[in-house]
């Protein structure tokens, strides 16, 4: 029977304290936490939480485990179906998914399905037994059969694909363009939501515990081509996992003025090229006051990087606070960390100095109309109510484009107007390529990357032993 | 990891270096460029590639000790690594798509401003490979900044050295030998300049006067040099372009070089201190 108490708070760093420092924020649930949150669950025979969950862990399973202390067995169960569980535990939308869907989130709060999740993850890595993720075990009955297959970007797609197809048996390349792998996970999601040594690593690390091999400084398209790949070096079939690239910035004057960044470039910055420590090389400009346009994940994790570099920060979004299209508990932490919001505000120039340097920016108030073709409300300018914000700095979070050098270095692989491949279960339209994630989908979500990703290694399979 | 095989000095200022990336080297192709990383604090930095050797695995580049990155850099021996390379990056130059046929009978001056020669090299090596008649025009603001003479002179029909201080060729900046040369009489079907963005906005300037077409190579801010940053974000024509990944060149007449210019200078105070702290001011030095 379950038990009926209140959700389980997870304890988490200060605020007055995590915004001047890099520390993960939260701390996660400990052992007896864990197993008292868990025991709320209700076991629902019809669990809506897995079908909500983009790679249908089985959740009340893994959450009975935990309630009967069995974490190591908790652990067997996610990793059926993830191979990521540390990170998607820290970075899932869960309130849109797995706890979006809990039955006692009706009258009250669901299950802390992604802490316990998370929990889990990181008990079992701290025990560091092997047994806990029985890689080679997940498939069975396949010894390795030497077959080569090229995974192209090692992101969560590229990961998640490649974590499957070394558990089938295939000899797995992973090539990555930047010096580091992890893609979005390394270059992307900050330090303080998804610690890079304790969690990014250690998660790629048992990839290349399984055999996976990992190929940095490797741009495919330029450093060498999908069909060298497949022609020259042997591969049978490559997994096109390269994500969404290219920034959008504002379309409004002045949006090359200083002092404006993508906040891809802020982030990369920070996050991969660790500007923020003491002794890197690689420069960030802290501005004493800085503005972020946008109401994403990335608007936020750009937000509270710049507020612990010591700017001073107001996110400035056009819709309203109802309409932020990022986790919930981000956004809390955001507000609880001192970042100012202006709702329902849109910039219609950015205004430089006499040198060029960002000064101001000129926005415009708006005001929720119509519901749009995303379904949310299409927010319109008031005429009239222009004013400045006076900032240094403007970090762009508007989202991204296509990076087409793929598509247009690979003969017969077919995209959409927006440079997305066009794909029909992961296949491609050219024989042996696949592709997922965001290159496919426009930018979404880690687990939505990972789940493309997992389903491509299984239609890779089909596949190679079709040929 | 990437072995130097080679760090030669040219001048005390700049060093010429090859490196062993047997897949870059089998991919480059001229116009394009490479990011390094000299160690695992290093920052990323685009450098130009001056050549290659797609047998061997050779790629070669040419550094400018300009601040504290680059000091470490031409600071490698022999022997040593260089943490990361990545490349070929951008896309290479436009002639590079003409057939042997499309190429006949024409005829291209290259401009090249102190380490603008090092990729005008391997550019005017391709020409002449392919038969084409090539003029160089190769300044600097000094004899000490005037590098690869020799190598060019083997691969291009006629080489002008020109310094602003007359230590070495005429006497002058590079457009004033431009300008001479086709009043002279030299016909140009086309004109590449590299170097300094301030030697390729009056570079284009002259072509324009000169109803020459030109192309430049913009040598702007970037961290992955693969599209993602948006760094190197440069106005042409009014359209915002990356310049890793729609460049690294374009039409000269279209850049928008002040801006350019003044995006070069964004982290101008960060390299100060940080020559500073590596007590390596004296030797910048003009």
């Amino acid at each position: 029977m379950a038990n009926k108490i209140d959700r389980v708070p997870v304890r988490e760093q200060d605020p007055k304290v995590r915004a001047t420092n890099f520390n993960e924020v939260c701390y996660g649930y400990n052992a007896a936490e864990a197993t008292l949150e868990a025991s709320r669950c209700l076991n629902c025979k019809v669990p809506r939480c897995v079908a909500a969950c983009p790679v249908n862990i089985q959740i009340p399973q893994f959450i009975s485990a935990v309630a009967a202390e069995d974490f190591e067995g908790a652990m067997d169960i996610i990793s059926k179906d993830s191979s990521l569980a540390a990170i998607c535990g820290r970075v899932c939308p869960q309130e849109t998914q797995c706890e979006g869907s809990c039955i006692l989130g009706v009258k009250g709060q669901p299950v802390a399905i992604g802490k316990l999740e998370r929990f889990v993850a990181d008990y079992t890595q701290s025990k560091k037994k092997e047994c806990s993720c029985k890689e080679k075990k997940a498939t069975d009955n396949q010894s390795d059969n030497k077959i080569k297959v090229a995974v192209v970007g090692s992101g969560p797609a590229g990961l998640a694909c490649a974590y499957d197809l070394a558990n089938m048996g295939y000899a797995v390349t992973i090539f990555e363009s930047l010096h580091t792998p992890g893609g979005v996970l390394t270059y992307g999601i900050p330090e303080f939501r998804l610690p890079k040594k304790d969690v990014v690593e250690k998660e790629i690390g048992k990839l290349v515990d399984m055999g996976i091999k990992i190929e940095t400084d490797v741009l495919v398209g330029r450093t060498v081509t999908i069909d060298q790949l497949l022609d020259k070096e042997g591969f049978k079939a490559v997994f096109v996992g390269s994500g969404a690239g290219l920034p959008m910035f504002l379309g409004v004057e002045g949006e090359n003025l200083n002092g404006v960044f993508s906040a891809n470039e802020y982030l990369t910055r920070s996050n991969l090229m660790r500007a923020f420590e003491k002794g890197s090389t690689t420069p960030i400009f802290i501005g004493e006051r800085v503005c972020v346009v946008g109401g994403g994940n990335v608007a936020m994790d750009a937000a509270r990087t710049a507020l612990r570099c010591g700017s001073k920060v107001t996110v400035v979004y056009r819709r309203g606070e109802q309409e932020l299209p990022a986790r919930r508990e981000e956004i809390h932490h955001a507000m609880e960390e001192g970042i100012e919001f202006e709702f329902l505000t849109n910039p219609t120039e950015v205004i430089g100095d006499e040198n060029g340097w960002v000064k101001s920016i000129k926005c415009v108030r708006m005001e929720l109309g119509e519901p749009d073709e995303s379904g949310r409300r299409r927010p319109e300018p008031i005429q009239g109510s222009e004013f400045e914000i006076e900032t240094d700095a403007v970090i762009v979070a508007l989202g991204t484009k296509i990076n087409t050098l793929i598509a247009s270095t690979t003969p017969g692989l077919e995209t959409d107007r927006k440079g997305r491949i066009v794909t029909n279960e992961t296949a491609s339209s050219r024989p042996g390529v696949f592709a997922g994630g965001d290159v496919v989908t426009g930018a979404a979500t880690v687990i939505l990357a990972m789940g493309e990703g997992r389903h491509a290694a299984a239609q890779i399979d089909k596949y190679i032993k079709g040929l | 990891m990437y072995k130097i095989i080679k760090n030669e000095p040219l001048t005390p200022l700049i060093h010429y270096i090859e490196l062993e990336a047997p897949r870059l080297a089998k991919s480059a192709l001229p116009g394009q460029f490479l990011i390094v990383r000299d160690t695992q604090k290093g920052e990323r930095i685009p450098l130009t590639i001056c050549d290659y050797n797609p047998q061997t695995g050779m790629v070669a580049i040419v550094v400018q000790i300009v601040g504290a990155s680059s000091y470490k850099i031409c600071s490698l021996k022999e022997g040593d690594f260089m943490e990361n390379v990545l490349g070929p990056l951008g896309k290479p130059s436009e002639f590079v798509e003409f057939t042997s046929e499309e190429l006949k009978n024409k005829k291209y001056l290259f401009i090249a401003g102190g380490v603008g020669a090092a990729p005008i090299y391997p550019q005017v090596k391709y020409l002449h490979e392919k038969g084409v008649d090539v003029d160089v025009i190769l300044g600097a603001r000094n004899k000490d900044l005037i590098i690869l003479e020799d190598k060019l002179k083997e691969v291009c029909s006629n080489l002008y050295v020109c310094t602003d201080d007359g230590s070495k060729g005429e006497k002058g900046v590079v457009t004033l030998v431009m300008e001479r040369l086709v009043a002279e009489g030299n016909k140009y079907d086309m004109s590449i300049a590299i170097g300094p963005m301030i030697m390729m906005k009056f570079a284009s300037l002259t072509a324009k006067k000169l109803a020459l077409p030109i192309t430049v190579s913009l040598n702007s801010i970037m961290v992955d040099g693969t599209g993602m940053c948006g760094a190197c974000r440069v106005s042409v024509g009014g359209e915002t372009k990356f310049a890793c990944v729609d460049g690294p060149e374009f039409d000269g007449y279209l850049v928008d070089y002040d801006e350019a210019m003044r995006r070069q200078r964004l982290y101008k105070s960060f390299e100060t201190q940080a020559n500073k702290d590596l007590q390596i001011e004296h030797l910048l030095v003009r």
